[in-house]
């Protein structure tokens, strides 16, 4: 393994990813910094989730290569695979928590099945995680019991359970209310530099993450557009990177998903859909 | 924890109920006594025509199961149907001169040997053959007869 | 127009055999994990409860009415030709060769391997089994295998409590309420019932069915397009195929373990 300090922690080569036709990635490169928080924006559909899933070897890509750590994410075995999976947290935009247990048995899972620690150790570590997002009164209610910004901050306290060294956050502000938003930014910020973990923030909260991010990649059309710090981004001269930070709807990102165009569309009526 | 010992309990409860019906199905259904039934004594007898007597069918005296065939063989020298059966110890005083017929119980039902002591002073022992055989009475015959008297009674 | 249709046939035929490819590697990677079930008996136990102890009740008063039935009819049958000292007979061999497994294994897929399907099914919808592999758990172990061996386990018990609640169905009919002789009713079912040819051959058809309705559940359920109208789908998928599958392999094992 690469213990390599100042090299990136993941590294991403050529990387292409199709679905089917579409493709959504086409030679992207991207490094993510060791100990740093590094933000991944874009528009909706660009393929933000699908990067996140590709780092974590859940989806294999058509060519290019991910290194975490070192290690080629596609060419492990699946013992090494999850081994590696130990040391990465993945919060779901969708949470993804366990129906069938309660909250502090999501945060428990992860411990559980990897520990052997003793029922009492467990328990303090679990209620250290849901104290740290604020749900330690809410261990008790089931996941159909919590409304979507608390079930995020459980996976959030999920994701963080084992004290992985790199931890993937998949537009965890999205429904929180501007107070527990606040916390959970400084939340990232600081697990971030406690733990020294590595940190991956996948949002479209322009300001939250600008204040906490230290790097920023904005993804389109399958391509890194821009990068880098976010003063450097803010100050820099680049279109995509002036409308992605001050949230023009005109510019070179498209807000449409590809389609013919508009007018033509509606003018062709119904045969507009068979073609 | 108070809901996983309910669990375990409906768990625990549920394969002791499999178990039961298993013991169950092959105490009473089916007859487990005799798959280890080396105890008893065997004797044989030959039959001219067995019709569908199979190993295993019961053996009664008066009516009384007594033991059981073990074995339907053809005999080549004779051309008999050689038929061995057990019968079990606790019957250990049946005359040497006891004759075997095969009867079918009920008109449709299974085979079955039915003994039926004679007035000899020995009794069976093991390897003893039954020298008084009456065969079983064949289906077709039976149902021709049947279906002959049914023919009468429709023309009366 | 020919050619269209030559090449949806192809395309039929080609996805049929991607579902079978798939339905068996589902199956390699479910008997493969069921060692690492076995290290976590709480698991299984969990499981034994939702598939077989939430099956039982149906399973006593299908038992029961099935075997009354039997009773019934078979009396009315057997009556005609004096034969109706052969009703334990008769009712003990329909249920424990064919009724008890099949009829329990089709009660299986309606009631157990409908709700695997769909609980597996959603679970995939919500990301919860992705979830899982992102934290280093593979859901065949966790998940999938525990259920597929719970159900391995509970069809031949269900079965045996169906053939033995429905002997009594029939003894309730039969002595009780038609005056069969009591002891003719059980010595001639104990003079014909074979325990190895009857009762093991029922039980182990029902242990093929048991593989083969929880494989077609979990099968469907990781197959289900993650929607709740996919899920839905295959929640009927699971019954109709399942039961299909019994049928036609209860005809099958029939002729092979029955047929002389
Ligand atoms: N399972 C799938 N099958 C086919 N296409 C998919 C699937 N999942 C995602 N896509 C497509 O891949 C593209 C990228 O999806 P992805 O979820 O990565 O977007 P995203 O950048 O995370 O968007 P958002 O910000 O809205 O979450 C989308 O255009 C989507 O249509
Ligand atoms: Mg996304």
């Amino acid at each position: 393994m690469a213990q390599d300090e100042t090299a990136p922690l993941v590294r991403i080569r050529g990387l292409r990813f199709a679905r089917g036709e579409r493709v959504i990635f086409d030679g992207v490169d991207l490094d993510i910094r060791r100990g740093g928080i590094t933000a991944i924006m874009g528009p909706s559909g660009t393929g933000k989730t699908t990067l996140l899933k590709l780092i974590g070897g859940q989806l294999r890509p058509q060519a290019g290569s991910i290194e975490v750590d070192g290690l080629d994410v596609h060419r492990l075995s699946r013992d090494k695979l999850f081994e590696l999976r130990k040391r990465m947290g993945l919060l779901f935009q969708s949470g993804a928590l366990l129906t069938d247990l309660n909250v502090f048995e999501n945060v428990a899972f992860p411990l559980r099945e990897h520990t052997r620690l003793p029922e009492s150790m467990i328990r303090d570590l679990v209620l250290m995680k849901l104290e740290a997002v604020g749900l330690r009164g809410a261990r008790a209610l089931m996941p159909s019991e919590l409304s979507g910004g608390m079930a995020r901050r459980v996976a959030l306290a999920r994701a963080i359970a084992l004290d992985p060294m790199m931890v993937m956050y998949d537009e965890p502000f999205t429904g929180q209310d501007p107070i527990s938003m606040g916390v959970l930014v400084k939340l990232i910020r600081r697990l971030n530099d406690a733990l020294s973990l590595t940190s991956i923030v996948v949002s479209h909260d322009v300001q939250e993450t600008a204040a906490i991010a230290d790097y920023i990649y904005l993804l389109s059309g399958g391509k890194v557009v821009a990068h880098g710090s976010p003063e450097e981004l803010g100050r820099a001269d680049s279109a995509w990177a002036q409308q992605f930070m001050q949230g023009l709807p005109d510019g070179p990102v498209p807000f449409h998903y590809p389609a013919a165009d508009y007018a033509t569309d509606l003018l062709a009526g119904d045969e507009g859909d068979k073609a | 924890m108070m809901h996983a010992r309910h669990i375990e309990i409906a768990v625990g409860a549920f394969v002791a109920a499999g178990m039961a019906a298993l013991f169950l199905l092959a105490m009473q259904v089916s007859n487990l006594s005799v798959v280890g039934g080396d105890e008893g004594y065997q004797v044989s007898a030959r039959f001219d025509n067995i019709s569908g007597l199979k190993v295993r069918a019961p053996v009664t005296v008066a009516g009384v199961r007594v033991g059981r065939v073990t074995a339907v063989e053809f005999d080549p020298n004779t051309y008999q149907a050689l038929v061995t059966m057990r019968i079990h110890p606790r019957y250990n005083q049946l005359p040497l001169d006891t004759s075997a017929s095969i009867f079918t119980s009920g008109l449709i039902g299974e085979q079955y040997v039915s003994l039926e002591p004679g007035g000899d002073m020995e009794y069976l022992t093991e390897g003893s053959e039954l020298i008084l055989t009456q065969s079983a009475l064949v289906l077709e015959q039976l149902i021709g007869q049947f279906l002959f008297s049914m023919g009468s009674g429709d023309k009366e | 127009m020919i050619l269209d249709w030559l090449q949806s046939l192809g395309q039929r035929a080609l996805s049929f055999f991607q579902r079978l490819g798939r339905g068996h590697i589902t199956l390699y990677y479910l008997l493969i994990s069921i060692p690492s079930v076995l290290m976590r008996p709480r698991l299984l136990l969990q499981q034994v409860y939702s598939v077989g102890v939430l099956t039982l009740l149906i399973i006593l008063v299908s038992g029961l009415f099935v075997g009354m039935v039997l009773g019934l009819q078979g009396y009315n049958t057997l009556a005609r030709f004096g034969a109706e000292q052969a009703l334990g007979t008769a009712v003990a061999l329909t249920l424990v060769r064919e009724m008890a497994p099949v009829v329990t294994a089709l009660l299986f897929a309606g009631r157990a391997g409908s709700a695997l399907t769909a609980e597996i099914g959603l679970m995939k919808a919500t990301e919860q089994l992705s979830g899982m592999e992102m934290m280093a758990v593979d859901p065949n172990k966790r998940v999938l295998a525990p259920r597929f061996l719970a159900g391995v386990i509970a069809m031949p018990l269900l079965a045996a409590i169906f053939a033995a609640v429905g002997v009594m169905g029939g003894y309730f009919v039969g002595v009780g309420l038609l005056g069969v002789d009591e002891g003719a009713f059980w010595s001639q079912m104990q003079a014909n019932v074979d325990l190895r040819d009857d009762v093991f051959n029922g039980i182990i058809k029902s242990m093929v069915f048991g593989v083969v309705a929880v494989w077609i559940a979990i099968y469907e359920g990781q197959d289900a397009t993650p929607t709740s109208e996919g899920v839905s789908r295959a929640t009927t998928r699971t019954v109709v195929h399942t039961s299909l599958a019994v049928l036609g392999l209860n005809f099958i094992l029939t002729a092979l373990m029955f047929g002389e």
